[in-house]
């Protein structure tokens, strides 16, 4: 496949940078966090976003989706990335439907699907257990019990956790050789007794939470995937999450660069516009190339996870580290060439 | 159409497997087997001759170019196609050629009928071979500065001067050359561009030793060179356009070092073998670290190449974006030489062998400390990305 957008996509992607000039430029994100408001983001705006479709991108028709794709899903993130725009995009969107898309369970998908394609239902993926990435190494439990599951543990680092319907878990259904051999999924309701959630404002005013699970009870239909295999479907969950920050960071690293740029050809000292130095020309260059590398290794990634290419884990983390690494590149080099406006709120 | 394709497919997929020398289809033993033909050279084996011989007169060392001019006449996609069916059986270039990838071009675009006609063919048969005669002592990232006087004596003109940074110079058949026809004019208007043998008396040719010990490069001395007004090429004083068009061409060839090539070993591949480590996860974990920073770059980089490709095809130009492809590439090939000598440890600082001279890296990382000087530095690419892409005044 070509790597260039087609019609359709680039429609799209004119479609979300206009709607989020207009309804959640930089000035929405400061209004809520100025405001105390507690979601973390809006839930009017996050309507909007839904009756637009963008809840829907990579859901199937049969469940109420527009089945747009991950490449879909991706520009529409790469441009909140642009806004700073806080939403359940992420959360739900892209790691609660990809969860439940992979895991294949016809029930949970036929109930949970169109009502989160409305924007009525919310989910988060709820796996992490310590403050570094190690997904494989849960000790949460999940014990059969009559007819269901009975978990025990605790998660944290949820991302939107405080405003999930029902969280996507994964724990531990037997112990293996390997950290990552009998681990499932489960969904479990937000409201189940023994369930109990805590958030936590964050840097950029995101939302994350730490939910505690004592005798939780999950009837064995909300068991996601096999059991014991859990783990396969969790990593491809994480992949496909990976793919979509990793647009997002694409989007914010591109729109720091822009607006430096800008700022270089408008500012002047010594009587002549900034930009005209070399030892900033030569910054902004490098940068240039820097975000000419993450656009390539995004679109690629987006494009290998709709065409099923097996070599899909690989160019995930290479889109995730290499924008991560770039879109924190961007920003401080946007903070020093803008001197000190740079570190103003 | 795709119809026509499998055809096309099929028929490069017998023609290859009758004509390519089964010696043609192995990984390079070292870089002596790169055949760049012309008058003096010395086919390493009867198989590398035969090689060229039935590419070139195929016109497949220059597919895309006309078949009136010995080209291959192929359209985009039987081009696609026989990359493809090139790579599918480890084929080796038939032929490295200047003339192919930077004055062909410039002819293409440029040169009228006869030069056309003239030039191109002996260049795809790999008969001719080229030099370039551009940076000047007091002409190289100021290239436009460059002095060496062709003065019109009525029916030739007379070239005096000298070059320097001539690649292969010494090896060099023929040179295209910028020369100063306007002395008087602004520097980037008097500039023209010419052609020559390099046996014309007056040339005096001495080879640069560089600090790999290697001397891929010369020193070229002008005393009244006649050059006949045919080998003009272009406007008389609008050379400058031929040199920024070919420089374009120079430069994407140059960034190309920064992808693996061919049959060459992943430094994390040479790490594993040197170093070691137990399930596939090496033992140094620093390097292991600078290693996959290094691979996820040329992963990136490669990309980018093939992304640009795609925006070349449908429509989107590649402009100045070449100068960008040369810095970020020749930067990578270096880190790849630095990598690999920490990778290789004491046997890094190896000068020579008993047995040859051609694997010693510390040669190759050494000439490596070229690229990001060779045809234009870092810091001008850097300069014409600010400016030509990015807007930025000055």
């Amino acid at each position: 496949m070509a790597m260039i957008l087609n019609e359709e996509q680039t429609m799209l992607r004119d479609a979300a940078r206009n709607f989020l000039a207009s309804r959640a430029p930089l000035s929405h994100l400061r209004e809520l966090r100025d405001g105390g408001q507690e979601d973390g983001y809006c839930r009017k705006l996050w309507q909007e976003m839904a009756d637009m479709g963008w809840a829907a991108i990579i859901i199937p028709e049969k469940w109420g989706g527009l089945d747009y794709g991950h490449t879909g899903l991706g520009l529409v993130l790469e441009e909140c990335g642009r806004t700073l725009t806080p939403s359940p995009l992420i959360s739900t969107a892209l790691l609660g439907v990809n969860a439940l898309l992979l895991s294949a369970n016809e029930g949970v998908c036929s109930h949970w699907l169109p009502r989160i394609a409305s924007g009525e239902k919310l989910l988060a993926l709820a796996f992490e257990e310590s403050s570094q990435h190690r997904p494989s190494t849960t000790t949460t439990s999940a014990q059969p019990q009559d007819g269901s599951y009975q978990i025990n543990g605790c998660k944290q680092g949820i991302i939107l956790g405080g405003s999930a319907d029902a969280f996507v878990v994964s724990a531990r259904t037997r112990r293996g050789e390997n950290p990552d051999e009998g681990i499932s999924l489960f969904l479990v309701a937000a409201d189940a007794p023994g369930l109990t959630i805590s958030t936590t404002e964050l840097l950029d005013n995101h939302r994350g939470a730490t939910i505690r699970m004592e005798d939780v009870r999950v009837d064995r239909s909300h068991k996601l995937g096999p059991l014991h295999g859990g783990w396969p479907i969790l990593e491809q969950v994480l992949d496909r999450g990976r793919i979509g920050l990793a647009s997002e960071l694409l989007g914010i690293a591109q729109e720091t660069f822009e607006r430096t740029v800008e700022y270089l050809k408008e500012r002047k000292q010594f009587g002549i516009p900034i930009g005209a130095f070399q030892a900033l020309q030569h910054r902004a260059a490098i940068l240039f190339g820097e975000i000419e590398l993450c656009k390539s290794v995004v679109i690629k990634a987006l494009q290998a996870m709709d065409e099923e290419n097996p070599d899909t884990p690989i160019l995930a983390s290479l889109a995730k580290a290499k924008c991560g690494q770039v879109a924190e590149l961007s920003t401080a080099e946007g903070i020093q060439m803008h001197g000190g406006i740079g570190m103003t709120d | 159409m795709s119809e026509i394709q499998d055809t096309f497919r099929a028929e490069v997929r017998v023609w290859l497997e009758g004509n390519c020398p089964e010696e043609m289809r192995q990984p390079y033993g070292s870089e002596k087997d790169a055949c760049w033909g012309g008058r003096n050279y010395t086919f390493q084996s009867n198989a590398q001759r035969q090689w060229l011989e039935r590419m070139g007169g195929r016109g497949w060392t220059a597919p895309g170019w006309p078949k009136e001019y010995g080209g291959g006449g192929l359209d985009r996609e039987q081009l696609k196609i026989l990359k493809q069916e090139l790579a599918r059986i480890n084929a080796r270039p038939a032929l490295y050629s200047f003339g192919i990838s930077m004055l062909g071009p410039a002819l293409l675009k440029y040169g009228n009928e006869e030069q056309k006609r003239h030039f191109l063919p002996p260049i795809v048969r790999g008969e001719i071979r080229w030099c370039q005669g551009y940076s000047e002592p007091n002409a190289g990232s100021d290239l436009a500065n460059l002095q060496a006087p062709a003065v019109d004596m009525g029916d030739h003109y007379t070239l005096n001067g000298s070059k320097i940074w001539t690649s292969y110079g010494h090896f060099g058949d023929w040179m295209f050359c910028l020369v100063r026809t306007d002395p008087e004019a602004p520097k980037h208007q008097g500039i023209s561009f010419m052609l020559f043998d390099m046996q014309t008396p007056g040339i005096t040719v001495k080879p640069i030793k560089l600090i790999s010990g290697r001397s891929p490069f010369s020193e070229v001395f002008f005393e009244n060179v006649h050059i006949p007004k045919f080998q003009q090429i272009g406007e008389l004083n609008r050379g400058w356009s031929i040199a920024k068009y070919l420089l374009t061409h120079e430069r994407e060839m140059i960034s190309w070092t920064g992808l693996s090539q061919t049959g060459m070993r992943s430094p994390g591949e040479i790490a594993m073998e040197i170093i070691g480590g137990d399930t596939g996860k090496l033992d140094d974990q620093i390097m292991r670290s600078d290693i996959a920073r290094f691979e996820m770059d040329q992963m990136a980089f490669a990309l980018t190449i093939e992304r640009s490709r795609d925006e070349v095809k449908s429509g989107i130009s590649l402009g100045a974006v070449s100068s960008w492809f040369k810095y970020y590439g020749t930067e990578l090939n270096k880190q790849r030489y630095s990598l690999l000598m920490d990778i290789h440890g004491n046997e890094a600082l190896a000068w020579s062998s008993e047995d040859s001279d051609e694997q010693v890296l510390a040669k190759d990382w050494l000439r490596t400390k070229g690229n990001s000087i060779e045809g234009g530095t870092s810091e001008i690419q850097l300069n014409i990305v600010a400016k030509r892409i990015l807007g930025l005044p000055g």
